[in-house]
């Protein structure tokens, strides 16, 4: 299938879904709006509760492993150069040098211009290069630049890209736009994987997390992610609580199955092991996989190894026991 | 196998010290009953955990004479200010020796360890803190001119909440200035003897505080009791009746907070991820042993089917077991006899014609225990509808309008609750409105706060306990007669 029908799929898809031979602003909107409201008091109540769960012993072994596999190890920054994108390679494919047995994490995820150097380093060890696209992290650019910052960094060997909506329409309605540049987005993708990074942080409302979520799935994402971690807040579990409930609604409507990214904030064990309660709890296990469950994180992978290798030795080394980078 | 599977996570019992008996707390010390001991078990387990003395009529009789004794000579002399400190000091206790009271609940109980110690023990406190700052402010609470307090308050209780009704019970009658004797049910008295031991520990004056132990027979004895100026009664409303019938005629006042059947309705433009959480709070925390239990859910026509499968959905994620463990959500059953009367009822469910649905999870071999139960189906006139069954089990009828949901809602003996859940702010003032039940959710179901009076219409009982209106029934006003 060439790049084009994929995206000429993804419309008439919606169409169908919609039950509108013509996909309008209107139809969109009416559609979106539709979808059933969230109560905030409720939403948050129902993340705190799932964040109460106790996970011990062989079910923590098990879920710090698991978030470790998740892990979409990260630096974007302005002061990126090739060394430490290649060094942050290197930490992806050894984590632990005290324990061959550490699982790698899932990708390692860096500007476009950074592609070529993250996929050089880390050859076919199976680790993906993520490469953040479409005028990241604003988004405020031209979809002609925004398309060729994609085709670009796929050239570069990115097999997984990391695209912005463009929160200005979304948030004045112009949906339309927003659904036609993700299926651009798509289509320029060709087989790489697309994570809609939807900034939840400037969506604000819950209610607008749920719209852009089904927004971003109609599109065409593989993934919906919440932010970019240029933006406070970043990540929160009653946001991915709304993401995760989307995925899942979603694979009921279509059968099709959508992953989540929590990017930012996320620091800790404790916390990662709370995420993956949420989603064994409310999307369901079909989604305790890297294929379809990611951090977004930098910091939090050393702190899964520093639990990982209290639970193997029995006492916390410290951190100078595991490598910054 | 789940591929994240929970470990066990059971939370210690080594913190509390189960005494193999208990006697009575009588004017500040520990009393032999003078009736036949009883036991009390651990309802996940049917382990035997105590043996706890009965309080005899005379017994009673010495319990009330010692509150009398209190109320005369000390408390009711005491200046609100000072009674406040009392108060404010027992919170801080609870507070200090929360997980100890929260495991002892739990193993007296059945009920979830997250509950008792994330509901039960911290809203206990959270009364005695509240009416603490109340005991210096009566004269402000617009309770009329000069409140004061009634006398001897003699105080029944449930075995749902055992800890958290004693505080509704004690923390505002102390407030006002009265004196109590309290009576904790026969399955549940451990945490009520532990609090005498908290009283001890804060120094309260002897007498203040009485807990008399038994069953039936006791409690029958403190209401009907000469001493005893007012009677506070959670429970059946088969017993708040009685507690009615014996005390017309006499001086004495009365609260009763009764049983429900409370209408939990959802309509097609409720939040409706929220609306299944709420309903499954409403009906499975405490595993439906709640008065407030949202035991019918009222769902709109259009959304039956979706609710339906949603609500399913989440169920299957339930876990029912251990109740130390800290991840179970739905408990032990409290007694083999409420077992009994779930299983009845469920039986008549099936009888008239209702769909059974439960969630099939297993149960553990020992102890008093059954899976979360949906009927689908019901009719206004199944036992179903009408009944308190007082246990994990929904029945779930359909509407078509807002007139509909109000009158399905109403139609009931009882009235305690009711919970709404629409996005749309003007239907839930409308429907507030029409509802006869005392309290009314909106897109929450279950909460509970000191401050907020919580009470019943009609065969739920009269009376409102927390907030200024709860300081009501404890006071007295105007100039002495």
């Amino acid at each position: 299938m060439s790049t084009t029908d994929a995206a000429v799929d993804v419309t008439a898809r919606a169409g169908d879904l919609l039950g509108v031979s013509r996909l309008t602003n209107a139809t969109l909107t009416g559609w979106l709006h539709g979808l059933p409201g969230v109560d905030q008091v409720g939403c948050e109540a129902r993340a705190a509760s799932l964040g109460t769960r106790s996970i011990k012993t062989t079910a923590k072994q098990w879920a710090i492993d698991a978030a470790i596999s998740m892990i979409d190890l990260t630096t974007l920054e302005g002061a990126d150069t090739p060394g430490k994108v290649r060094s942050l390679a290197a930490k992806a494919l050894v984590p632990d040098p005290s324990d061959p047995a550490t699982p790698r994490p899932a990708a390692v995820c860096v500007y476009g211009d950074m592609a070529a150097i993250a996929r050089q380093a880390l050859g076919d060890s199976g680790i993906h290069v993520a490469a953040v696209a479409t005028a990241f992290p604003s988004g405020r650019a031209s979809r002609r630049v925004k398309l060729a910052d994609t085709t670009d960094a796929v050239a570069a060997g990115a097999d997984e890209i990391d695209m912005v909506i463009d929160r200005g329409a979304f948030l004045s309605g112009r949906y339309l736009e927003v659904f036609e540049e993700i299926a651009e987005v798509k289509q320029a993708c060709g087989d790489a994987h697309l994570k809609v990074i939807m900034e939840t942080g400037e969506l604000v409302t819950y209610d607008n997390v749920r719209r852009a979520s089904w927004l971003s799935m109609l599109a065409g994402a593989d993934f919906i992610k919440t932010s970019t971690g240029k933006i406070q807040p970043a990540a929160t579990l009653p946001v991915t609580l709304i993401m995760l409930e989307a995925v899942r609604d979603w694979r009921e409507l279509t059968a099709a199955i959508v992953g989540v990214k929590p990017a930012g904030g996320i620091r800790t064990s404790k916390d990662a092991l709370k995420y993956l309660v949420t989603v064994n709890e409310v999307a369901g296990e079909e989604w305790l996989t890297p294929e379809r469950f990611r951090f977004g994180a930098s910091s939090l992978l050393n702190d899964l190894l520093l639990q990982r290798q209290k639970l193997r030795t029995g006492a916390y080394s410290g951190a100078d026991y595991v490598t910054i980078d | 196998m789940p591929i994240f599977e929970y470990a066990p996570a059971p939370e210690s019992r080594a913190i509390v010290d189960i005494q193999p008996s208990y006697g009575l707390f009588v004017g500040g010390e520990w009393i032999e009953g003078r009736g036949a001991a009883f036991k009390t078990t651990n309802p996940a387990t049917e382990e035997v955990l105590a043996d706890v003395a009965e309080a005899s009529v005379a017994d009673v009789d010495a319990a009330v004479r010692a509150a009398r004794t209190a109320y005369t000579r000390v408390w009711s002399r005491m200046s609100g200010a000072d009674r406040g400190k009392y108060l404010f000091r027992i919170a801080r206790i609870i507070q200090e020796r929360a997980r100890e009271l929260a495991v002892l609940e739990s193993l007296d109980n059945g009920k979830p360890i997250k509950e008792s110690r994330d509901v039960d023990v911290p809203l206990a406190a959270a009364h005695f803190f509240y009416h603490a700052g109340w005991a210096d402010k009566l004269e402000y609470a617009s309770l009329g001119p000069k409140p004061r307090p009634i006398g001897v308050v003699g105080q029944v209780i449930p075995w749902n909440f055992p800890l958290l009704m004693l505080a509704w019970k004690i923390a505002p009658a102390l407030a006002c200035g009265n004196t109590v004797v309290l009576k904790p049910a026969e399955t549940t008295p451990l945490t009520a003897l532990l609090f005498a031991e908290i009283c001890q520990q804060a120094e309260l004056p002897a007498g203040v505080v009485n807990i008399v132990t038994g069953a039936g027979a006791t409690g029958q004895a403190i209401v009907e009791h000469p001493g005893v100026d007012k009677i506070a009664f959670t429970g059946s409303t088969e017993v708040g009746k009685s507690i009615a019938r014996s005390i017309a005629g006499t001086r004495k006042r009365a609260t009763l907070e009764l049983g429900g059947k409370a209408a939990n309705i959802v309509f097609d433009d409720a939040p409706l991820d929220q609306a299944v959480e709420g309903i499954v709070n409403g009906i499975f925390f405490n595993q439906g042993h709640v008065c407030c239990a949202g035991s019918r859910l009222l769902v709109q026509e259009s959304i039956a089917e979706e609710v339906d499968r949603r609500l399913k959905r989440r169920l299957e994620t339930l876990r029912v077991g251990d109740p130390l463990d800290k991840n179970t959500d739905v408990g032990a059953i409290n007694s083999r006899a409420q077992l009994d009367r779930i299983a009845e009822l469920t039986a008549a469910g099936e009888a008239e014609g209702a769909v059974r649905w439960d969630t099939g999870c297993e149960l553990p071999s020992h102890g008093f225990w059954f899976r979360p139960t949906v009927f689908t189906g019901v009719s206004q006139t199944h036992r179903i509808a009408q009944e308190e069954i007082f246990g994990p089990v929904l029945s779930v009828l359909t509407f078509r309008t807002p007139q509909e949901a109000v009158a399905k809602a109403n139609n009931t003996p009882y009235g305690l609750s009711a919970g709404i859940w629409t996005e749309k702010g003007s239907r839930i003032l409308w429907m507030a409105d029409q509802l006869r039940a005392g309290v009314v959710w909106a897109n929450t179901f279950n909460r509970f706060d000191p401050t907020s009076p919580f009470g019943g219409y009609k065969e739920s009982g009269y009376g409102r306990e927390g907030g200024r209106h709860g300081l009501e029934a404890y006071v007295t006003t105007g100039d002495p007669r």
